[in-house]
């Protein structure tokens, strides 16, 4: 591997305070393929981390491989201080396909309610504090009024809404996902900020694939991936535009826009032709 | 009103004929349910064929036919695990394999005896008019198991329904539930053979539960609503049978189908009227 090497784990933000996921060495792929190698990554308890990269990058798999989807091809990693995969009550997950809701006959508010299944197990009965949760995440996430409609006559923005109700109800210690404002509008992104930053507040991990590299300054950590590692640390330090480069292929500079700490990134790979993104000016 | 209650008066057959179909109905509409859900309907119709040759066998051998048939049931999930599995085809193309091998040797071993044919009729078609009531006692407890079984499931169940990677992530192995959904799928076949036909059964598996999901906005009433037309279509299918003189289990598939197509032609005028603009939208 010819990547730079990621952050030593000590300069990282909660360095020393326990670990929700920890990874030495670690390839992720797909039967045994690896998609990206030498990762070693270092997530605190109640930190969060963005991975940004285009399509194929490596994102999702990574993803995929911490939810216990799919079993690490070589390397070590702990997640939640288990296997990944061992502690389904304490996880949320929401990854970027989702099965045919249209030809579901489920309302909105039974998908919100399979949020509490891991922790009901087969015949645990819904308690009170059980449906509370499940209010109160429809109605942060602007759902509350649309619960008894049928999931698939709701749009793909209010179903998007729906599903991350559903990573709220949880009230997960780990929070995984996967490009979680595809589809919303400014509304619900709005919203969505809102909602997961008081998760943070509360207490979760949050770990989020994305496209929005001024969303991804936001976090404690940014991973960038291609394919491979290209860095790893405090959003300030790993988002610059030689970085972005790497990442994305292209970054178009226009020194009056750099004076003002902008630049404008071009994503080749992604299926928009011109994502333009605005990261913050470095202290 | 006579025509349409004399007949369950007077012949006791008819009687353990309804009480079969609704039993039937009952077991069908929950794990048909499923299957219209998670897409599974080649594997229903392949289990419902897979079934044949050990049925067949076991006719052969002095076995009970419900024996056999789930030796053939067993035989065809393994048989398409592996080839899913071990190879790089689709799974539609290993099930659709087995499928034709299974039904080809279930003729092959009837083709063996000639007195067969008429064994053959009754395996495909079935002959629920000659229902027995030990027949009943075991077509009632395997509905009991399917619907105890689908209630202890039915968290797992409706997070494969959604989406397998959700129900894995939750502490549900999807492949540990996809089994049990199977066993139960081959169950219903297994013992509704008898009744409605290894061909038919899938009508029974897929119409009622179909027509139920378009009525329904909840799992629970698209079972509701798949037992009651499965149920209804029983009743009506013996009455026409009865009547016409036409074979049992056959008419009790085609009303059970053409109550689906009579109820997706007005929930589909219905949509239309309600939402014109709607259509094209819908067309995903």
């Amino acid at each position: 591997m010819t990547a730079p090497s990621p952050t030593a784990a000590a300069a990282l933000p909660g360095a020393g305070r326990p670990t929700s996921i920890s990874a030495r060495g670690l390839c992720v792929g797909y039967d045994g393929q690896e998609v990206v190698a030498g990762i070693d990554l270092v997530v605190p308890d109640r930190t969060s981390l963005a991975l940004v990269g285009t399509n194929g990058s490596g994102k999702s798999t990574l993803l995929r491989t911490l939810v216990g989807l799919l079993a690490p091809v070589r390397g070590d990693l702990a997640v939640l201080g288990r296997p990944p995969g061992g502690a389904p009550t304490r996880i949320a997950y929401l990854g970027q396909f989702h099965a045919s809701g249209f030809v579901l006959p489920l309302r909105a508010i039974d998908v919100v309610r399979m949020a509490r299944f891991p922790n009901l197990g087969l015949l645990g009965r819904m308690t009170s504090a059980d449906h509370d949760l499940v209010a109160a995440a429809m109605a942060t996430m602007g759902v509350a009024d649309v619960a008894t409609a049928a999931l698939r006559s709701l749009s793909g923005g209010q179903q998007q809404r729906v599903y991350l109700a559903q990573v709220l109800a949880r009230r997960a210690d780990l929070i995984v996902l996967d490009e979680p404002t595809a589809g919303l509008d400014a509304g619900g992104r709005e919203r969505y900020l809102e909602a997961f930053t008081a998760e943070l507040l509360r207490g979760a991990t949050l770990v989020t694939a994305t496209h929005d590299i001024a969303e991804a300054a936001e976090y404690d950590q940014v991973l960038l991936l291609a394919r491979r590692v290209v860095a790893l640390g405090p959003g300030r330090d790993v988002l610059t535009a030689d970085r972005l480069l790497d990442t994305f292929g292209i970054v178009v500079r226009d020194r009056h826009a750099e004076h003002a700490g902008r630049f404008v990134v071009a994503e080749r790979a992604h299926g928009q032709p011109q994502v333009v993104e605005r990261v913050p000016p470095p202290d | 009103m006579a025509i349409l209650i004399e007949p369950f008066l007077g012949n006791e057959f008819l009687v353990r004929a309804l009480v079969a179909g609704i039993l039937v109905s009952i077991a069908c509409s929950i794990v048909g349910t499923f299957i219209v859900l998670r897409g599974l309907a080649f594997i229903g119709d392949a289990l419902a064929h897979g079934v044949l040759p050990g049925i067949a066998g076991a006719i052969l051998l002095g076995v009970p036919g419900m024996v056999g048939a789930a030796v053939g049931a067993l035989a065809m999930i393994a048989g398409i695990n592996l080839i899913t599995r071990r190879s790089r085809l689709s799974s539609d193309t290993a099930i659709g394999l087995l499928f034709v091998a299974m039904l080809a040797l279930g003729v092959v071993i009837v083709s063996r005896s000639t007195s067969f044919s008429g064994d053959l009729v009754g395996i495909l078609f079935g002959q629920i008019l000659g229902t027995s009531v030990e027949g009943l006692m075991v077509q009632a407890v395997a509905t009991l198991v399917v619907a105890a079984v689908a209630i202890v499931c039915a968290r797992p169940f409706l997070l494969l329904s959604f989406d397998t990677e959700l129900a894995d992530v939750a502490g549900f192995p999807a492949r540990r539930y996809h089994a049990v959904m199977l066993g139960l799928v081959a169950l219903t076949v297994i013992v509704s053979f008898q009744t409605v036909g290894t061909l038919l059964v899938f009508g029974m598996l897929l119409a009622p539960a179909s027509a139920g999901a378009l009525l329904a906005h909840r799992i629970g009433a698209m079972m509701a609503w798949g037992t009651v037309i499965g149920a209804v279509s029983t009743y009506a299918g013996l009455l026409l049978s009865y009547h016409l003189d036409l074979a049992a289990g056959a008419s009790i598939v085609l009303v059970a189908t053409g109550l689906f197509f009579a109820v997706f032609a007005v929930v589909n005028l219905r949509s239309r009227v309600a939402h014109p603009s709607a259509l094209a939208g819908r067309a995903e």
